[in-house]
């Protein structure tokens, strides 16, 4: 199992320094959060790791692979898949649809296999759809297969987006704000999701969440960002007991 | 057709292998399972009830044991509950939806030594009465979901690893199973049915391979079936709906039931099946029609005006069907136009195409309900009877159909009449008695008649005609009957009516709580341009209340008794629900619950001064939280 080692990160947009030398460990098998106050840099960090953002200093290794400059489809080659906070679905394609559609990546033959659809083209699509509909099954979403994602409620739309990104098949999971604007029921539900990825499926999770009644409960690590600096980490535990994070979230007494 | 009464001399696992030596390698069973339909043929039934039944014998249910299945419809319940049948066990099932004290107290007084559940959610509630049910013995689950913290305890058993058990043994001794299946007598109970009761724990009515069997063989010589004929098997597996179709039809007649992916998706599946026959609630005839209906009104013009007449055509061309007279040539003509046109895509929409016949029973559905699925082409019929008879006895002849009836007694089925007026039958599906309850049992089969405790009478044709539970027969403060059910019926066969309760007993008038119907309102609503977010600012409009008073009217003015009018009224602001105790497992009114629970309510009904009143509603949500909320319920009296 590879950790994401983040070191020594500074993410800067022309004078503004949305990263300072962040050092971010996640260790395989467990649950990471990334909790902090709005503008923290929580989801910079994400942007960094998945390749959308490249740090102006410091390195991101997982395993052995060299991140820091990685683009984004490489970095969703090697086992890391990210949930977008703001859902990015095509909301006129169905359910089903959209999640075969983002495993197009897997699906090695060329145009003239497909064509004919015949050989190595219909056996890679039946495989695709066999895992996609495993992963239909494990996010429970098989009442909703056919619909389209626009007509879907906010709440199972953000599931789809989960699913979205178990359709490559990670080892990480980044999850950037996966209960952000559900009721008590679809969060219990989300929980019980992440949960069992990790459990069942073995996928090492990093969630930026602002519930923090949630984090505190299922999460194995927590690292506290403020204006773009670590400022504390460790058990939940520790973390809710620690002074400066006390200070960052309630203000100064 | 040929002879199949020597079907009677078999029991249930046995009519299973006499299945499998006539077309072994004909689909049974089909599962929709990761998007697919999986087919698995009677040889694959009986192997997987062998492995199932032997792996049971092998963690030590034997003779006179019990298991109890909380599950939803797969094919391991019948697996798991045929297997038990067959190492001379008994097998019985609890509602899915059953709080876990209930399942430990049911557990309890069947004495059951082996629970199968299929997920988590159901071992969960089952191991936190862990402590109360030290009897049984291994609890056994289907989904390995979410199990990992049980995987250390060994009172927790996956199906595989009983398969492999019984793999095991059957490769030790392989006369074993066969020896075991000839031990079984037709006669022999073999379920625990558990009946809803509406009042206290449930009783378990002891079914016999020949009660099940028998029921499945009457009907259909009624309606007969193809063996190739599909079920789909959607209702809970608890309720004697279920198990008369998947071990008394499916059994006597060899039709394949279907499963569906989950109980979401069972309208989604029913379509992609098109079963040739079902059975159900009203509420899902109900529900169908409201989604027709809603389609319909969303669709464009010409759709509106060909549906429209049509369906003119159709309710008259219905009217012939139901009474079995002949139609004139140009409305035969019109008719078949309108098949062509009209009705045929619409009930492929809903996946009624090759469906033979529907059948509704446990409660009375509206009349015009029949005219509108016997207009479209649904042949839709009325069935009653009780758990007790293996839930169907009487039942409407093709071209006899009348909604005010149940229709004739099934062949070989006697049906009398007691002098108190109570419905009395007898046949052989009869069950032997209640377990363990000597006393209720000689009260259910006096004089060797089951007293279903409906009063009822025959009418002129030979139908027979249910009026109310005889216990629940009210009268009011001048002496006059009358059967609060019939009234809510007759409430609820207005669509803008979801839920009635009528009360009334020992009162000057008949008063009701009304329940509006979300979807079919909450559309009404939208249309005139009314807002509103919830419930109960639905049920709080002024123009709602006008539009129930406009229904309520009309039942008054049809009443047959002028003690029948209802004369004042009040709209609920919440829906009457199971998991708050207003309605039983099967969906009828707890009417003592509800006056308890509602009492202020109750008692404003019958005080004619009172116009509105300030009530706290209380509520509980699905996680346990609970709220308040402040809210006046308005009284509306009727004129006459």
């Amino acid at each position: 199992m590879k950790h994401l080692i983040v070191s020594d990160v500074t993410l800067t947009f022309g004078g503004l320094d949305a990263l300072t030398e962040v050092d971010i460990t996640i260790e395989p098998g467990i649950i990471t959060s990334i909790i902090g106050p709005n503008g923290a840099g929580k989801t910079s960090v994400l942007n960094c790791i998945s390749g959308f953002y490249h740090p102006s200093q410091g390195t991101i290794y997982y395993g052995e692979r060299n991140l820091t400059h990685a683009s984004p489809h490489q970095v969703s080659t090697i086992g890391i898949a990210r949930a977008f906070q703001n859902l990015e679905l095509f909301s006129g394609l169905s359910v089903l649809d959209n999640l075969l559609l983002a495993r197009h990546q897997h699906l090695k033959y060329s145009i003239f296999d497909a064509l004919v659809y015949f050989g190595k083209a219909s056996r890679q699509e039946a495989e695709n759809r066999s895992y996609v509909e495993k992963v239909i099954d494990f996010m429970e979403l098989e009442p909703y297969r056919k619909s389209l994602v626009g007509n879907l409620s906010y709440g199972i739309q953000k599931r789809v987006e989960v699913a979205r990104a178990l359709t490559l098949d990670p080892e990480l999971l980044l999850l950037d704000e996966p209960m952000a604007g559900m009721n008590i029921e679809e969060k219990e539900d989300i929980v019980r999701f992440i949960f069992d990825l990790k459990k069942e499926w073995g996928i090492t999770i990093v969630l930026v969440e602002h519930d923090l009644g949630v984090v505190m409960d299922i999460s194995d690590q927590i690292y506290v960002l403020d204006f773009g600096v670590v400022i504390g980490s460790g058990k939940p535990a520790d973390v809710a007991s620690d002074p400066k994070v006390i200070e960052a979230y309630i203000g100064e007494e | 057709m040929q002879d199949r009464n020597h079907l009677l001399q078999h029991t249930i696992p046995q009519l299973l292998r006499w299945r499998v030596n006539e077309t072994g390698d004909k689909v049974a069973l089909r599962e929709k399972d990761f998007g697919r339909w999986n087919s698995y043929t009677w040889n694959h039934y009986y192997d997987a009830v062998r492995k199932t039944g032997l792996g049971l014998k092998e963690i030590g249910f034997g003779k006179g044991d019990k298991v109890a299945i909380i599950s939803d419809n797969i094919p391991e319940t019948l697996y798991v509950a045929i297997g038990a049948q067959a190492v001379g066990g008994f097998s019985s099932a609890i509602y899915q939806t059953s709080l876990p004290e209930e399942i430990g107290d049911i557990i309890n007084y069947l004495d059951v030594k082996v629970v199968f559940c299929n997920d988590q959610e159901q071992v969960d509630k089952v191991a936190e009465v862990r402590e109360k049910i030290p009897q049984v013995r291994k609890l056994i689950y289907e989904d390995p979901r979410g199990m990992r913290s049980y995987q250390s305890d060994d009172w927790f058993l996956f199906i595989e690893d009983l398969y492999a058990l019984g793999e095991q043994l059957h490769a030790d001794n392989p006369e074993l199973f066969e020896s075991l299946v000839d031990e079984g007598q037709p006669d022999d109970v073999c379920h625990f049915c558990l009946t809803s009761g509406t009042t206290g724990l449930p009783k378990g009515a002891m079914l016999t391979h020949r009660n099940y069997i028998n029921m499945g063989l009457q009907l259909t010589e009624v309606d007969p079936l193809e063996e190739t004929d599909e079920y789909l098997s959607f209702l809970p597996f608890a309720w004697i709906g279920e198990q008369m179709n998947s071990f008394g039809v499916a059994m006597a007649t060899g039709i394949a039931v279907n499963f569906p992916e989950s109980v979401e998706t069972s309208m989604e599946d029913l379509k992609e099946i098109g079963p040739h026959f079902m059975f159900g609630a009203p509420r899902i005839y109900e529900t169908i029609r409201s989604q027709i209906w809603l389609k319909i009104d969303e669709s464009y013009l010409l759709n509106k005006l060909i549906y429209k007449y049509f369906m003119k055509i159709g309710e008259e061309a219905a009217g012939y069907r139901m009474s079995g007279h002949s139609m004139p040539i140009k409305l035969r003509l019109l008719a078949w136009l309108g098949k062509q046109v009209i009705y045929r895509p619409l009930v492929n929409q809903i996946g009624f195409l090759r469906l033979r016949r529907a059948y509704t029973g446990g409660a009375a559905l509206g009349p015009e309900l029949f005219t509108f699925y016997q207009a479209i082409g649904v042949n839709l019929k009325q069935i009653y009877g009780q758990t007790e008879i293996v839930g169907i006895a009487y039942m409407h002849r093709d071209g006899d159909i009348r909604p005010d009836t149940v229709g004739k007694p099934l062949p070989r089925t006697e049906c009398r009449i007691s002098e108190e007026g109570e419905i009395l039958s007898r046949s052989d599906s009869v069950t032997p008695g209640y377990y363990n309850l000597p006393e209720k049992t000689e009260e259910l089969l006096q004089g060797g008649w089951l007293h279903s405790g409906d009063a009822g009478y025959i009418d002129e044709d030979g139908h027979l005609v249910v009026i109310d539970r005889i216990s629940d027969v009210m009268h009011t403060e001048a002496g006059d009957m009358f059967s609060p059910m019939f009234l809510e019926n007759r409430l609820k066969f207005s669509p803008y009516i979801k839920e009635a309760v009528i009360f009334g007993d020992q009162q000057e008038y008949v008063s009701a709580l009304i329940n509006v119907d979300p979807i079919v309102v909450g559309k009404w609503a939208e249309d005139k341009g009314l807002s509103f977010s919830t419930f109960m600012e639905l049920s709080g409009l002024p123009e709602v209340a006008e539009l129930i008073q406009g229904a309520v009217k009309e039942i008054n003015d049809n009443a047959e008794k002028n003690h029948f009018r209802i004369r004042r009224f009040a709209l609920l602001y919440k829906l009457l629900d199971m998991d708050d105790g207003e309605l039983t497992k099967t969906g009828k009114i707890r009417r003592k619950f509800v006056q308890e629970k509602y009492r202020d309510i109750y008692e404003a009904l019958y005080d004619r001064q009172v116009s509105e009143k300030a009530v706290e509603a209380f509520y509980q949500y699905q996680d346990g939280q609970t709220t308040t909320v402040e809210t006046t319920i308005k009284f509306y009296t009727m004129e006459n």
